[in-house]
């Protein structure tokens, strides 16, 4: 085990506390920089909206993760991040100006949104945010001259430095690579600066951090803001990454995603982010594998252990159909979500955690570490 | 004038109905502080038990009415076993997450079991129509509104004047004062979502002949049930149903009156109005939190 002797308060803060950070992420890096020359187009194209909904992640976790309010509007964010990119392309806007422009117009928005929310606590403040998307997807619907109503806008392809970069191209991807890797770097300087340290005091408690003289407003509106505004930097991604933008993308189903990227992560760090964004993304493919692959699996298995051929086409005929069920896909999400509250609250960062522990502590380990405190709230609506 | 009372009549119907489901959502959170976000996909459940009993094993209306009620209640408790009572005392958001990926699952599974069409129930009051003057009102609609002022009644009295009730509003103030003054928290806990579910199968079966039941119905309106709770203050009963008829008044109103679209915003708006101005809703409670 290695023992971090700290000197001084800079020491406290490092990024990469030791050399062993510096080799693990910079091999992490090597490996995605390489990956579009190994993978195939398919991974490529889901590994993007890794980065992308990554991207919408960390924008989360600064505001419901590090401030504590909840918000179940980030796909309205999104929106006007994508619209704001496909309308202003329209007069031939350069990309570096109109994705600043996205990003500013949406942290605008954030803190218009913030203003509000400032009095509202918890659920209160989570229908608030549900009803903000609602009103924002009306308005994409319904405001025909700049958002072209429900016939959706189509997203021209990028142009940058002189050159097009299509959407499926390894360029594309290192955009993406680069707008969360400088996402996230400059998340982790906001969260040791006194700024990120306020709103982490405002989540533990309200009244303690005001009364240590923090400006409550004012950081929350902040945390809306730059959560907004992250949020708007990667919808003008996910608008090139579509290429055609219309106002049912943009549904609380979106918003609720988002929300379980976090939970899956672990809304404690912005490894959450990332490793949510990588299991909400494959799992789409795993569904599809399961559904192509696992019924001659299966069958295949079941004639291993002696049943006949006729009662082994008959189980990958029963597989297969179960796997094929219309919807099963909300099925197989309802039980992700209730499996990760009820038995891995600290998500899959959590659980990296804990096995990394293990292996520290061997034979020392002992599962009280990690064990949740019952709180018993006190009733809410005194707060 | 004329318009404007019949569009009153049937946004107050409309409002009712509503209200019925965010009945459902206000016992949970009077109770336990826990906010239901499956409360429209249970009422949907309930439409298909009774459609199960009575459109496809042939029962009586009222023997598959009861049915029903009595299987989600019994639902309700088992749902609670599951998913709620492991993370009680968890922070609300937990608990929020939990009961969303529960609607996830029911809304599919019933997909999955019962296919994907429409389907109705014949009902006694699935014909006719009430005249006063030239008002026209459907019995349908009576029922639900019959209905939601009986229960809204009932279950005032319930909360306000019984043991139980008490027992159910101490357990949610303090969950753990509650326990050691020797009520079975765990227990109260289990009853009050047996009777939301059971009160969401009710809403179910009495929609049934308005909206048809189909898979994606609990989503649609429990998206609009929980701002009528939230416009009412979320944990006040009569605030419920007097919520869900101001929604249902404000969109009847608004798709009448206001272009197009405005129908499906205008209660939002109204919502974001109300919680500027006043963050607990029109019957919540203000308390200053004591340091």
């Amino acid at each position: 085990m290695r023992f971090l002797f700290k000197t001084d308060y800079d020491d406290d803060i490092r990024l990469l506390p030791h050399s062993g950070y510096v080799y693990s992420y910079g091999l992490l890096l090597a490996v995605l920089l390489i990956a579009p020359h190994v993978l195939s187009s398919y991974l490529m194209s889901q590994l993007v909206f890794v980065c992308i909904y990554a991207t919408v992640g960390v924008g989360l976790l600064i505001l419901t993760g590090f401030t504590g309010q909840a918000s179940l509007g980030h796909a309205a964010f999104l929106a006007i991040g994508a619209y704001t990119a496909a309308y202003l392309q329209q007069f031939d806007v350069p990309f570096p100006v109109y994705f600043l422009a996205a990003g500013l117009l949406t942290g605008v928005v954030g803190a218009l949104v913030g203003f509000p929310a400032l009095r509202l606590q918890g659920i209160y403040l989570v229908i608030a945010t549900i009803s903000f998307a609602f009103i924002v997807e009306e308005i994409l619907a319904r405001w025909e001259s700049v958002t072209h109503g429900n016939e959706g806008m189509r997203v021209k392809t990028m142009q940058l430095l002189g050159t097009s970069v299509s959407r499926d191209s390894p360029t594309f991807y290192y955009l993406c690579l680069a707008v969360l890797v400088l996402t996230i770097i400059g998340t982790l300087n906001l969260l040791r600066s006194p700024t990120g340290r306020a709103f982490v005091a405002i989540r533990d408690s309200e009244t303690a951090a005001r009364s240590m003289g923090i400006n409550v407003s004012l950081y929350k509106v902040k945390s809306f803001a730059i959560s907004a505004a992250i949020t708007g930097f990667a919808g003008v991604l996910f608008a090139h990454k579509l290429s055609f933008i219309s106002p049912e993308m943009f549904t609380l189903q979106l918003s609720i995603e988002f929300i379980i990227v976090i939970l899956i992560g672990g809304t404690f760090s912005l490894h959450g982010a990332v490793l949510g964004a990588i299991f909400l993304v494959m799992i789409d493919p795993f569904l599809t594998y399961l559904k192509d692959d696992m019924p001659g699996v299966i069958a295949g298995v079941a004639a291993a252990f002696g049943a006949g051929k006729e009662r082994a086409g008959h189980i990958q005929d029963a597989v297969a159909a179960f796997a094929s069920a219309n919807g099963l896909k909300g099925a197989i999400y309802g039980i992700i979500i209730v499996v990760f509250v009820l038995f891995e609250p600290l998500g899959l960062y959590g659980r990296w955690l804990k096995i990394k522990l293990f292996f520290q502590l061997f034979p020392l380990y002992k599962r009280a570490t990690f064990k949740r405190q019952k709180i018993y709230v006190k009733s809410e609506r005194n707060r | 004038m004329l318009d404007f009372v019949q569009q009153l009549v049937s946004g107050i119907a409309l409002g009712c109905v509503y209200g019925l489901i965010a009945l459902g959502f206000v016992l949970v959170y009077k109770a336990t502080e826990v906010v239901n976000f499956a409360q429209g996909d249970l009422m949907m459940l309930g439409g298909f038990f009774a459609f199960t009993f009575i459109g496809m094993l042939g029962l009586n209306y009222w023997v598959g009415f009861a049915g029903a009620v009595a299987a989600m209640a019994l639902f309700g408790m088992l749902a609670e076993r599951v998913v709620v009572r492991p993370i009680l005392g968890y922070p609300q958001f937990s608990i929020i997450m939990a009961t969303i990926g529960l609607g996830y699952f029911l809304r599919s599974v019933s997909g999955i079991i019962w296919g994907t069409d429409d389907f109705k129930i014949e009902t006694p009051f699935s014909q006719g129509v009430l005249r006063i003057g030239s008002l026209v009102l459907a019995y349908d609609k009576l029922s639900v509104i019959a209905a939601t002022i009986i229960l809204c009644t009932l279950l005032y009295l319930f909360f306000n004047r019984t043991t139980l009730g008490t027992a159910m509003r101490a357990s949610s103030e303090n969950m753990l004062a509650a326990y050691y003054m020797g009520i079975p928290v765990k227990r109260v806990v289990s009853i009050v979502w047996a009777i939301s579910a059971a009160v969401a199968a009710c809403a179910g079966v009495l929609l049934a002949p308005i909206t048809f039941i189909h898979s994606n119905v609990g989503l649609v309106l429990g998206l609009k049930a929980f701002p009528a709770a939230v416009l009412g203050g979320f944990g006040s009963i009569p605030g419920a149903v007097v919520g869900g008829v101001l929604i249902g008044v404000i969109e009847s109103m608004a798709g009448f009156y206001l272009p197009q679209g405005w129908k499906d915003v205008a209660p939002y708006i109204v919502l974001l109005a109300v919680l500027l101005l006043k963050p607990e809703g029109l019957f919540g409670l203000h308390v200053r939190k004591k340091v």
